[in-house]
């Protein structure tokens, strides 16, 4: 008989095989050194998350006494046209703009491959406008995007395309701000190269000899070996859509003056929860706001872990 | 190649750079290791040390004290201040938009001065009334102007000669005669819009159009929102047509959001548009960057020919939790002192004088200081233009109106803002959307008055 180990899919295997590996001092090392990162994420994160889900049962605006409130936010939820509002832009947002972003990224990463030892160059020029302040972004949005003196509507002037009020007609703020996110998909970028890199050249070669042309190889041998890579951008940007704030915030709201004229379509979820809770005052509302969204990334999430059993290759799969 | 540490050793390593690594995360998440007593030093939020002038009066104020005191510069923030008060740490005295102060007071998060100026002999009668109604709540005064902007018309003198126009073609009590010079002088290239030809501020500027067609936001007890009243929705259907006749809201804004509002290519010099409403601030902006634009300062008149001055501003206030109450309650006198206004005034003057620009007046709130500044330290520059705004600013001080403080603060505002935004951007009617607000301000009005959501 062998001694259960950490893989062993035996019942009680693993329980065993963790208090053993406990036992180890390697293993109490390690969780030593994981035990800052614990001792942080307990106090930092899951702290705030027991609170705040606490809070959404009251009334708690931040500065005098709180009483329980029942499931009263969570009706309000429904009843607050903004609430709906803000999740169709922030929705409509993440559904422009991830798809888009790994398009462009998949291509420029494709590119990069052809550069050769340029690549390395290549690779910091695309990741540099990762590094720009959000803040920085919005502003840049609103130099760029004007519609008046605007730097894009000038661009699209020498083509003959008259630009639309990019910052200021409703319609074209959030594909305005689709357009700007683009800035920052360095991140992407280097993960597709990453993934495109470690797609085996007989894989290819094989391709070849079976007569498929550049298409086909794309189809049938480069994006079945980099879709894992996919899989996890397509996960991490549609969270970091959904929670999409800095930029819309900074352009739109950053100012008093400037939040009396913004429309209700550069309202995203964030900053609408970020208003009740630090404009108006509504903390427990806020809570409640933010448990909708953690409700909402999470179903997303799992629907899409559960369509990536059709479509992400992982190697060693049987499928 | 050096041979590896025995493993022993590499353990304790591991285990000394496990334990070290604690505090050092610890202290990323924002525990602050370094002291830092509050108590020695008195703290200011939002009063920033920009011009002459707000350096003069800190002066004053810290003549005054016998505590140093810090001030933590930049413009007040909602999100610091509440933290703050949260954490019961906050600034001993802060510097915020009147607006907010009926919200904020609502909560329990200020003070009420009464006692205050009682123990120091303030006479707040010797403050403009609009300043201090808008600093009232339910009978307690909760603030006491650090500034006071007025409202008033300024036309581009020089596009009214090239134009064949006159002053009186802006004149805001005929609103028929204003649509048609709009319509006369916006102007258009190519299909883009290159002059507006009158800005009439809104969202922004609403409670003004709405007080000249004789109607109001809310009540003047601050408890009963009055968003869809006829004179209200007229108000909306008239501006909001101002900006329809121009190309639209979009166009308008595009363009005023390209303005150079601060340089020398300001929109008044570049003639790129024809006259708007603004703060009194403005005019000394285009005074040390263009003096030699034609500048037209009328003040604003209601629809019976009255003149109006919808006034807002900063006040100081007394956070809940200040560890010093009784010296915030000094600095906040002295601050606002007529006094100290006064010798403000003259290192503004002086540093006008320097750039070589006219010194426009400043405007107080403190109705015995702006007398004084009037009279003592501003005198005429010879700058024609120039010299006659001020005089329209001096005269408009005693027309000022306020819109009254409510509980419902920020969020008052924003049902209002929101119902002109919906308008503009085509979603809605003037009726449609002021019914939608009246409805959401009465909610949070009634829910902030109750004290609970």
């Amino acid at each position: 008989m062998t001694a259960p180990t950490l893989g062993d899919p035996r019942p009680g295997a693993r329980r065993g095989g963790l208090r053993a590996a406990f036992k180890r001092r390697d293993t109490r090392a390690a969780y030593l050194f994981i035990l800052p990162w614990m001792i942080g994420f307990l106090i930092f994160t899951a702290g705030p998350m027991i609170a705040s889900f606490v809070l959404s049962f009251t009334n708690y605006d931040g500065i005098g006494s709180t009483q329980g409130v029942g499931l009263a936010n969570y009706k309000q939820l429904f009843d607050d046209p903004s609430v709906a509002k803000s999740m169709m832009n922030t929705l409509l947002f993440t559904v422009l703009r991830v798809p888009l972003q790994m398009a462009i990224a998949l291509a420029l990463a494709m590119l990069l491959l052809r550069v050769g030892r340029a690549a390395g160059f290549f690779r910091t020029v695309f990741y540099l406008p990762v590094m720009t302040p959000h803040v920085a972004v919005g502003v840049l949005f609103l130099m760029l995007f004007n519609g008046n003196v605007g730097v894009i509507n000038k661009a699209l002037g020498y083509i003959g395309i008259t630009g639309p009020s990019w910052t200021t007609d409703g319609p074209w703020i959030k594909p305005g701000l689709v357009l700007i996110s683009l800035w920052s998909l360095g991140t992407t970028v280097v993960i597709y190269f990453a993934a495109l890199r470690n797609v085996p050249q007989d894989l290819y070669e094989a391709a070849e000899l079976d007569g498929a042309g550049p298409w086909g190889r794309f189809r049938h041998v480069t994006l079945p070996q980099i879709s894992g890579a996919l899989f996890f951008t397509l996960v991490v940007n549609t969270i970091g859509s959904l929670q999409t704030f800095t930029e819309a915030y900074t352009a739109f709201y950053g100012t008093g003056q400037a939040q009396s004229y913004t429309s209700d379509d550069a309202l995203f979820y964030v900053v609408y929860l970020f208003q009740q809770a630090f404009q108006f005052m509504h903390m427990g509302y806020a809570s409640a706001l933010a448990w909708l969204l953690f409700v909402v990334i999470v179903v997303i999430t799992v629907i899409q872990f559960r369509l990536s059993k059709r479509f992400v290759y992982y190697e060693g799969d049987a499928r | 190649m050096a041979a590896p540490p025995p493993k022993r050793i590499r353990r304790r390593l591991a285990l000394a750079a496990a334990f070290g690594l604690l505090p050092l995360t610890a202290a990323c998440g924002g525990v602050s290791l370094a002291g830092d007593d509050s108590s020695k030093s008195f703290t200011t939020m939002g009063y920033g040390l920009g011009d002459a002038l707000s350096g003069a009066r800190m002066d004053q104020a810290r003549k005054a004290l016998d505590i140093k005191i810090r001030v933590n510069e930049g413009s007040f923030d909602e999100q610091q201040f509440l933290s703050s008060v949260a954490a019961d740490d906050p600034p001993d005295v802060v510097n915020m938009d009147r607006a907010k102060i009926g919200g904020y007071a609502a909560r329990g998060a200020l003070l009420p001065l009464d006692a205050c100026a009682k123990k120091e002999h303030i006479n707040v009668d010797a403050y403009r009334d609009p300043a201090i109604d808008e600093a009232t709540l339910n009978g307690k005064l909760y603030g006491l102007p650090n500034s006071y902007d007025s409202r008033v018309m300024l036309i581009n003198g020089d596009l009214l000669k090239d134009e064949g126009l006159t002053p009186e073609d802006f004149d805001t009590s005929d609103w028929d005669r204003l649509e048609r010079t709009t319509k006369k002088l916006v102007k258009s290239d190519g299909g883009k819009l290159s002059r507006i030809g009158f800005n009439p501020k809104i969202p922004e500027f609403f409670p003004m159009w709405v007080k000249a067609n004789g109607g109001a936001l809310i009540t003047d007890d601050g408890r009963t929102a009055t968003l869809n009243s006829p004179k209200v929705v007229e108000a909306l259907e008239y501006t909001s047509n101002l900006l329809k006749i121009q190309g639209g809201w979009g166009k308008v804004k595009a363009l005023n959001d390209s303005f150079d509002m601060f340089g020398t290519k300001n929109p008044m010099a570049r003639k790129q548009i024809g006259a708007l409403p603004f703060e009194n601030w403005w005019v000394n902006v285009l005074a040390q960057n263009s003096p030699k634009t034609d500048l037209v300062a009328v003040p604003f008149k209601d629809r019976k020919g009255r003149t109006i001055n919808w006034t807002t501003g900063y006040s100081f206030a007394i956070p809940k939790g200040s560890k010093h109450p009784d010296e915030a309650c000094t600095f906040i006198k002295a601050m606002s002192s007529a006094k100290t206004w006064q010798i403000g005034a003259k290192a503004k003057r002086a540093e006008a004088k320097k750039n070589k620009g006219p010194y426009v007046g400043d405007f107080t709130g403190n109705a015995a200081a702006d007398r004084d500044i009037e009279t003592k330290i501003w005198k005429p520059s010879g700058n024609e233009a120039y010299d006659k705004a001020t005089r329209t600013l001096y005269d408009v001080q005693d027309k000022g109106f306020a819109v009254p403080a409510n509980a419902a603060g920020s969020e008052f505002t924003s049902a209002w803002q929101k119902a002109v935004n919906r308008v503009l951007s085509g979603e809605q009617t003037p009726k449609e959307a002021l019914d939608q607000a009246q409805k959401q301000a009465q909610s949070v009005l009634d829910i902030a008055n109750q004290g609970k959501r």
